[in-house]
């Protein structure tokens, strides 16, 4: 990507709510910090922001580089900048850590102010409410009433989904991208093994690492290999590795495939950089998300009080967030007689496709977020 | 489809037609409506009846550069295919749904029909007059029709189920469907007298008996 249309050098910066929130699941965080990061200006009457819901391991930092020498920019770099589709000459646009994260925001990691000791296993699960209300508070903070629009994909979308229920009047738009209203049994199943390899590593003590000086490394490292197999299609892996060996076959169990390489490596770096607290509460976010749950099992019922615009895009090839689910929300948002637009992307890559700078998927929200008035 | 079509309708200097087309359908659709159009192309027929008449419309598009058209323009667009039915719509949940210039391109022809029977409480549609005395000369002369309307060679045409005015008439009465109103043109001209002879494009307004 061209470096004349990025955001440039970005900084974090952190919110302190001295207060206490009382969760979902009735447990109370008696104070929190989140981490966020801004991109463009907000303007006078403050109507251009845009709040970007990150995914399983997505973090505050969007786009931009921390210095001129960091060998990666944000996340979404490639959606987010000067005449990007999420155009920051147009946009103020917000990336926050999700509560529970482990880049800054209060997590498991943190102190808890009772004990002065990381809240490890005592730190409550959170939920897509919990971080919505969460963002609420957030946006306060930062003097916005009403959001131009709440983008997210995957468990993203589920935050900007539940944004639309949660403040009707407060976000104009949701960008709900290869999402779903809730997971399907095969879904929450891949979590619960990705869990399961966490929980049963030998160093994870109950959640209560940190104090033995430890990471439970195989377990986080055995559950991201698990998801990556998940985010990508077959094709897409048939295309990238097939069946390429890195040299002769050895009779072993070392990575004689490519395909193995990959998945330890992503596996390795993501063991190195991630908490597995983290990774729990997200994971476990995903599976409780069911806005249509306390409505009878009626979507449609639960959208009663949304007002937002939505547009709402899946992928071809995603089989974790098929289309099939966003037609659903689609399906949900029509019978409320909310002004929608569905389109369904020609994609290879599978889940992953909705970080990939695809020209007519890009084209989509750009001509999307041309049309959002601020 | 129906968007070569219209570029090719619109390139021909025929726009006039096309507009006589929009104005007819227009005039079946009643203001501030839910209308709902089925292979909308560019969304140029919904830009138009929201201009005219402030309906609340939805396009249905599977073609990749019609939908990002219809989003450029400002419609409301859902991409999927119509020969999986409109599953994703619910009973008699739109006033009226349109079907301009694609039943002939469809394979299930019979049960787009009933969808938008069972989606719409009136449904609007039009199709090219495979009557049409041009058409029959072309036959008669020992070759396929290709026109303006119908500007595809037999090899690479879209158009699998062409039908008549008669045709279709008998399809309505088979299937127990009620025609509310008939209007047939030819280039910007109503036709009345002979319209399966004389007339090119057929309208139908019509609900279930």
């Amino acid at each position: 990507m061209q470096e004349n249309n990025s955001v440039g050098i970005v900084a974090a910066q952190t919110a302190h709510f001295n207060r206490p929130l009382t969760l979902k699941s009735g447990a109370v965080l008696p104070q929190f910090d989140l981490v966020y990061e801004t991109y463009g200006t907000l303007n006078a009457d403050k109507s251009n922001a845009v709040l970007i819901c990150h995914a399983l391991s997505g973090t505050h930092h969007v786009a931009g580089k921390y210095s001129a020498d960091d060998k990666y920019p944000g996340w979404w770099d490639n959606l987010i900048g000067p005449n990007k589709p999420l155009d920051t000459n147009k946009f103020f646009v917000i990336g926050v850590n999700n509560l529970g994260g482990c880049h800054g925001s209060t997590g498991a990691a943190s102190n808890n102010p009772a004990t002065g000791q990381p809240w490890g296993s005592q730190f409550p699960v959170l939920t897509v409410e919990d971080w919505v209300a969460s963002q609420a508070l957030l946006a306060d903070y930062l003097g916005i009433t009403q959001l131009a629009a709440v983008l997210g994909g995957s468990l993203g979308g589920m935050q900007a989904l539940q944004w639309t229920i949660a403040y009707p009047e407060r976000v104009r738009h949701a960008l709900v991208i290869a999402s779903a209203p809730n997971l399907t049994a095969q879904n929450m199943a891949f979590n619960e093994v990705a869990r399961q390899a966490i929980i049963t590593d030998p160093e994870f003590y109950g959640g209560d690492y940190y104090a033995h000086g430890v990471v439970p490394r195989r377990g986080l490292r055995i559950a991201r290999m698990l998801g990556h197999i998940t985010y990508l299609s077959d094709d897409a892996m048939g295309a990238k590795f097939g069946r390429k060996l890195k040299g002769a076959i050895q009779y072993s169990f070392d990575a004689e495939f490519e395909m193995e390489s990959y998945l330890r490596y992503q596996g390795d770096k993501f063991a190195g950089e991630f908490d597995a607290n983290t990774y729990l509460r997200m994971t476990r976010a995903l599976d409780y998300y069911d806005p249509a749950l306390a409505c009878g099992h009626d979507l449609s019922l639960a959208l009663k009080q949304v007002k937002a615009q939505f547009l709402v895009v899946s992928f071809t090839s995603d089989w974790r967030f098929s289309p099939a689910r966003s037609r659903e929300i689609v399906k949900a948002l029509l019978d409320n007689e909310l002004t929608v637009s569905y389109a369904e992307v020609t994609a290879a890559h599978g889940h992953d496709a909705f970080l990939m700078p695809d020209a007519h998927y890009h084209n989509i929200l750009r001509s999307y977020l041309n049309n959002v008035q601020v | 489809m129906t968007d070569a079509i219209q570029n090719n309708v619109n390139s021909t200097n025929t726009v006039q037609q096309f507009r006589q087309d929009f104005a007819v359908i227009a005039s079946w659709v009643s203001f501030a409506s839910k209308v709902l159009d089925l292979g909308c192309g560019d969304g140029e027929l919904l830009q138009f009846l929201r201009s005219g008449l402030e309906v609340k419309g939805y396009g249905v598009e599977k073609d990749d550069a019609n939908w990002l058209a219809c989003m450029q323009n400002g419609s409301n667009v859902i991409q999927m295919d119509l020969e999986d039915g409109l599953s994703g719509f619910e009973d008699q949940s739109f006033d009226t749904v349109i079907l301009s210039q694609t039943l002939q391109a469809m394979h299930n022809t019979e049960e787009i029909v009933h969808e938008m029977l069972r989606v719409g409480r009136e449904i609007i549609v039009t199709f090219p007059n495979f009557g049409y005395w041009r058409n029959r000369l072309q036959i008669t002369n020992g070759r396929m029709p290709v026109s303006k309307i119908l500007p595809y060679q037999w090899y690479d045409t879209p158009n699998v189920h062409l039908c008549t005015i008669n045709d279709f008439d008998e399809f309505c009465k088979n299937h127990k469907i009620t025609i509310l109103e008939r209007c047939v043109i030819t280039n910007t001209k109503t036709i009345h007298f002979m319209p399966n002879l004389l007339g090119n494009l057929a309208m139908y307004r019509l609900k279930a008996a």
